[in-house]
């Protein structure tokens, strides 16, 4: 019959305004600024630059080659590459980013940086109160600022964290076992041409043979 | 002088609070005779325009935290204890805000508009009976002057809408148009059907025709009658529409046209027209307390002692609490919808019920054993068939299938 459903319809809001008064299970929402919901984990809101170790500029994975710079569709992100080289992860020398600096202002908390990146060098924090009272330079953040160790993205994201984290140990791995067959071979080699130069005595005593 | 004056203004508040007759008498007995009349229309108009507004800021803190409840949120609850001092926040925003008039528009009437809406709404107020003796002018046509005051808000939307050079606010105004001309007529003819009962358009005499009890518990209200009951209803849902109110808010549409005629509109203008708003439902409300649920009247015997202005205030937050109700629950119709309910179900119905009405009148004259029940049954037969058969008509054969999605998947 005409009608029907609104009635059905207020009943429902009805009991849900009542039942708001008794139950608190009911509450959908919290007193934001006092109580806090924990952030979903795909939850993304701003970039941060992932550091291994202690130091977190030591130990930062970005090597300043600015792919994501290139490919930021607000262009909120600005590098110099510094001309002092660090080791990486395995050892072996990488460019560092002199200068890191990201807008929050501009930032569209896209993720395009962080799809980009084949270092696993930057990823999506998931903090959001990022408002300031100085509107020009708090809203530049560095790269001081952004560094966050490793440790602080296992936390935050603890499965992606945990794939990146298998396929950087496997990639060490590789290389390490690489470099060690590679070691291996010329420790081979080097004793293969140890032991060459045993046979080569007798060259010279070809003649003399 | 100055003692009579103040003597005159105590009685008076005493006698108003007491619900006596003639309040305004030794005030102005005290005063000149040249200033009486004026002195009486200002005693007339200040508590009235005190208290709606008043009311309006109370009521979109309820509404606020309604649906609030409703939703199952807490609601504003920061300014003040539980939020209470929220209105006042909004209000100083309000007025602190920068009043903005777009370059290309028609300043004139651009800032005649919001003006010339509140005005009309708080006309319409002077009709209405608050109290037994709290009349501010018994108009032989009361509901007619009602009507022709609340019918000028239609210009001033207009007014908004045109001026403001804004296609959003055109075509809010524009759909305001049709929707309020098109629910006027139900309105109307619901509201015939109380004047026909009573013999009058005043309602002072309205009001009068309802006191008293039916067996000396239920009260003599129009709204306990076949035709008085779905005249309420059906006056409920133009009201709704009239004063723009969900479901029924199209003309501001946030979804589809920003506000509608208020687009262009800020700080202390927009707030005009927001309180004309709430003042235009608060006055229908009152109308429909005064047409069906007897005004002021007490619903019990034993609870006549209290004050009559209470319970016509209550009766009308009782209603404003439904309109917030219904505003939580209903989503917005579409414009054919709308319409469609409008000539398709409101206006046959409207006019059905004036011939119930009628019937309900001429069978008075009955006086067999059980005429009472008979004339009952056969006026809510007349007007229950016809909204069941209605409305299976209208809702026709849409049944409602399973949707599928060929591309979303």
């Amino acid at each position: 019959m005409l009608g029907e459903g609104i009635l059905k319809g207020l009943v429902e809001t009805g009991r849900n305004f009542f039942g708001s008064y008794h139950d608190p299970g009911r509450m959908t929402t919290v007193q934001f600024p006092e109580e806090k919901v924990p952030a979903k984990e795909n939850a993304r809101n701003f970039p941060f630059l992932v550091f291994d170790g202690n130091d977190p500029m030591a130990g930062l994975r970005c090597v300043a080659c600015q792919i994501c710079e290139k490919e930021c569709p607000p262009q909120c992100i600005y590098i110099v590459k510094d001309a002092a080289k660090k080791p990486d992860y395995v050892g072996k020398l990488q460019f560092q980013p002199k200068v890191f600096d990201i807008d929050v202002s501009v930032c569209m908390s896209c993720q395009i940086c962080v799809e980009v990146c084949p270092f696993e060098a930057i990823k999506m924090d998931t903090h959001f109160e990022l408002s300031n009272t100085d509107r020009f330079g708090g809203l530049l953040q560095d790269k001081h600022k952004l560094a966050k160790s490793n440790d602080y993205y296992r936390k935050i994201h603890p499965t992606d964290a945990a794939e990146v984290d298998a396929r950087l140990a496997a990639e060490k791995a590789k290389i390490e076992a690489k470099a060690k067959a590679d070691a291996e071979a010329k420790a081979k080699a080097k004793e293969a041409a140890a032991a060459a130069p045993k046979p080569a005595p007798p060259t010279p005593t070809k003649p003399a043979a | 002088m100055i003692i009579a004056l103040l003597k005159g203004l105590f009685l008076m508040i005493w006698k108003v609070l007491g619900d006596q007759p003639d309040p305004k008498a030794d005030f102005l007995a005290a005063l000149p005779e040249a200033l009486r009349v004026l002195a009486s229309v200002v005693l007339s108009v200040v508590p009235i325009m005190v208290t709606f507004p008043l009311l309006f800021a109370i009521t979109t803190l309820l509404e606020r935290k309604g649906l609030g409840r409703i939703q199952n949120r807490l609601g504003p609850n920061r300014v003040g204890p539980c939020g209470i001092f929220q209105p006042i926040a909004d209000g100083l925003k309000m007025i602190t805000k920068e009043d903005i008039v777009p370059r290309n528009a028609d300043q004139l009437v651009h800032f005649l508009a919001p003006i010339a809406l509140v005005i009309p709404t708080f006309l319409a107020y002077a009709v209405l009976p608050f109290g037994r003796h709290l009349v501010p002018i018994n108009l032989d046509a009361g509901i007619l002057f009602f009507f022709a005051v609340g019918a000028s808000t239609e210009l001033s939307v207009f007014m908004a809408g045109w001026s403001s050079r804004n296609k959003y606010s055109l075509l809010g105004a524009m759909r305001a148009i049709a929707q309020m001309i098109s629910y006027e007529i139900p309105l109307i003819i619901s509201t015939v059907t109380v004047i026909m009962l009573a013999g009058s358009l005043s309602l002072v005499d309205i009001v009068a025709k309802q006191t008293g009890f039916v067996g000396g518990i239920l009260p003599h209200w129009n709204v306990f009658t076949p035709w008085g009951f779905a005249g309420f209803v059906m006056f409920l849902i133009a009201s709704l529409a009239e004063s723009n109110r969900s479901p029924f808010d199209l003309p501001e549409a946030e979804s589809e046209i920003i506000a509608g005629h208020l687009t262009e509109y800020s700080g202390f203008k927009y707030a005009l027209f927001f309180l004309a708003e709430y003042l235009g439902m608060f006055a229908v409300s009152g109308l429909a307390v005064t047409l069906f649920l007897g005004g002021w009247s007490a619903p019990l015997p034993y609870l006549d002692w209290m004050p009559t202005y209470v319970w016509f205030m209550a009766k009308l937050m009782a209603i404003v609490c439904l309109f917030i109700w219904i505003r939580g629950t209903l989503p917005r119709l579409r414009v054919d919808q709308l319409l469609n309910f409008a000539w398709k179900f409101m206006l046959p119905m409207s006019l059905l019920n004036l011939v119930v009405a009628a019937i309900w009148h001429f069978t008075s004259v009955w006086s067999f054993p059980g005429e009472l029940a008979a004339r009952w049954l056969l006026c809510a037969a007349m007007i229950a068939i016809p909204y069941v058969w209605l409305g299976r008509a209208l809702s026709g054969d849409k049944k409602s299938t399973l949707r599928i999605y060929r591309f979303a998947d």
